[in-house]
């Protein structure tokens, strides 16, 4: 698959309504596919334009909000974490009550123009209320094979953006990226699909492109 | 029976309840609890003890909250003094707010509009005054504060340790049982202190075990539950 058709981001815009207050990009997918490899980018890519704001997930050594602390991406102070009880699908999408405790927590702070919500890693079934966030994003690893798009599941077909992370790694897993594309396209409606390879591209060019956008008419 | 109850007492009502394990992390984590008999031993003990404070707490906030739009803050401080736990009081607060969230919407009203004065009002208080808006009697109230605490824990049993969830259901529903008198009793005293007008007259017993746990499960490195 040729690099810069795989790139390329549809103009797209995910849904207006949902909560008050600054936009809110949920980040969703299995473990290990790069959701806070994503985050971290981001906040590097985008940080000098907005004020960013983070409510991870992840299971509490705060694994992700340290990562993030380390590499100097973000403040301590502009990161939250939420412990989901064994439940990472619960706290995003059934029972949100914590999350939004966090979100609000950190606006009330920082006013930030962006909050990204990473989850905790799940399976493919898992998705974000849209009582917690404004647009998704589902994060797949190439890793995982290239039959997961076509599994589906709410994150393939229904996310605002769906990331196909870590194509570097396609030919070392013999994984299709034309047939991964391919079954994206047959069940997203339009919604758009990137491919990526956050360790060629630490700045998540096309990702950091659609979610600026998304801020933008946000902000109107 | 009384429908909306039913709902209040769902553990799919969204009420953060999910993120707490009421102190069964720090037991598991720990080699103390590895069966459902060792779950059933420590919540028997938790409903005689602490279990009769939040209940009453909860059937206080009830009947409270029947009378309009209570002065919520001395209550409020009444729980917070049976707390000992700073880690208990943040995970109370918590599940309050979490719940207030839901109940907000669901069952809004002059009582629980006051309830946004205290910000971060304790769970027990919460509880009892959405019940209240579910027209649920103290003693309901009361039932519905130990069902959250029996049901919550072992919840985080069965996902922590693996237990046989339908050995877990049989000792949930053997707590249920020995509820009912605890139930009865909490609502009882707490028609006293709220006939008084005197939240120091609700039951002020604790589980200095499940303080001690939930200080435990705040400072360790690695949880999966908020307490
Ligand atoms: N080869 C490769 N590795 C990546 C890429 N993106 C992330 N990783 C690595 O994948 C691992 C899991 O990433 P992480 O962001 O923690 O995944 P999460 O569980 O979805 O948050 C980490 O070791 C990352 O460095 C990529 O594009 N290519
Ligand atoms: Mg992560």
């Amino acid at each position: 698959m040729h690099r810069d058709h795989a790139l390329t981001v549809h103009d797209h815009a995910p849904l207006a309504a949902g909560p008050a207050g600054p936009l809110r990009i949920g980040i969703g997918g299995p473990v290990g596919g790069g959701k806070t490899a994503l985050v971290a980018a981001l906040c590097r890519a985008l940080g000098d334009r907005f004020s960013i704001v983070v409510v991870t997930n992840d299971i509490y050594t705060t694994e992700d909000a340290d990562f993030l602390r380390r590499n100097g991406v973000l403040p301590d102070e502009r990161i939250a974490a939420v412990r989901t009880g064994c439940c990472p699908h619960t706290a995003i999408r059934d029972d949100i009550t914590a999350n939004l405790d966090a979100v609000e927590e950190l606006v009330a702070r920082h006013d930030p123009d962006l909050v990204l919500v990473e989850s905790g890693g799940d399976n493919l079934t898992a998705t974000f209320s849209y009582g917690l966030v404004h647009a998704q994003i589902f994060v797949l690893d190439v890793a995982g094979g290239d039959k997961v798009p076509r599994k589906g599941g709410p994150g393939v077909t229904l996310s605002d953006l769906l990331v196909v992370n870590k194509i570097d790694l396609a030919p070392l897993v013999g994984a299709d990226l034309e047939v991964m594309r391919r079954d994206a396209d047959a069940v997203r409606e339009g919604r758009p699909t990137v491919f990526l390879s956050l360790r060629e591209q630490p700045d998540a060019g096309p990702v950091a492109q659609w979610v600026a956008t998304q801020v933008a008419a946000r902000r109107g | 029976m009384n429908p909306e109850l039913l709902v209040l007492a769902d553990a799919r009502l969204p009420s953060g309840g999910h993120g707490h394990s009421g102190g069964v992390e720090a037991l598991a984590t720990r080699g103390l609890l590895r069966a459902s008999a060792d779950l059933a031993l420590f919540l028997h003990g938790r409903l005689r003890t602490g279990g009769e404070t939040i209940a009453a707490a909860a059937a206080a906030a009830c009947l409270l909250a029947g009378t309009g739009a209570p002065e919520w803050a001395p209550w409020d401080a009444a729980v917070d003094a049976r707390t000992p736990s700073a880690a208990l009081r943040t995970a109370s607060r918590g599940q309050g707010a979490a719940l207030l969230r839901t109940v907000a919407r669901a069952w809004p009203g002059p009582a629980i509009t006051a309830l946004h004065a205290l910000v971060r009002p304790h769970h027990p208080i919460v509880l009892g005054a959405a019940a209240a808006g579910a027209s649920a009697t103290a003693e309901d109230a009361a039932a519905l504060a130990l069902h959250h605490l029996t049901g919550g824990a072992a919840t985080a049993a069965v996902r922590l340790l693996g237990l046989d969830p339908l050995a877990v259901a049989a000792v949930t529903a053997e707590l249920a049982r020995a509820a009912r008198p605890i139930a009865a009793s909490a609502a009882a005293a707490a028609r006293t202190a709220v006939a008084a007008g005197d939240p120091a007259l609700l039951p002020a017993g604790g589980s200095p075990l499940h303080d001690v746990l939930a200080q435990l499960q705040e400072s360790a490195e690695v949880t999966l539950f908020a307490s």
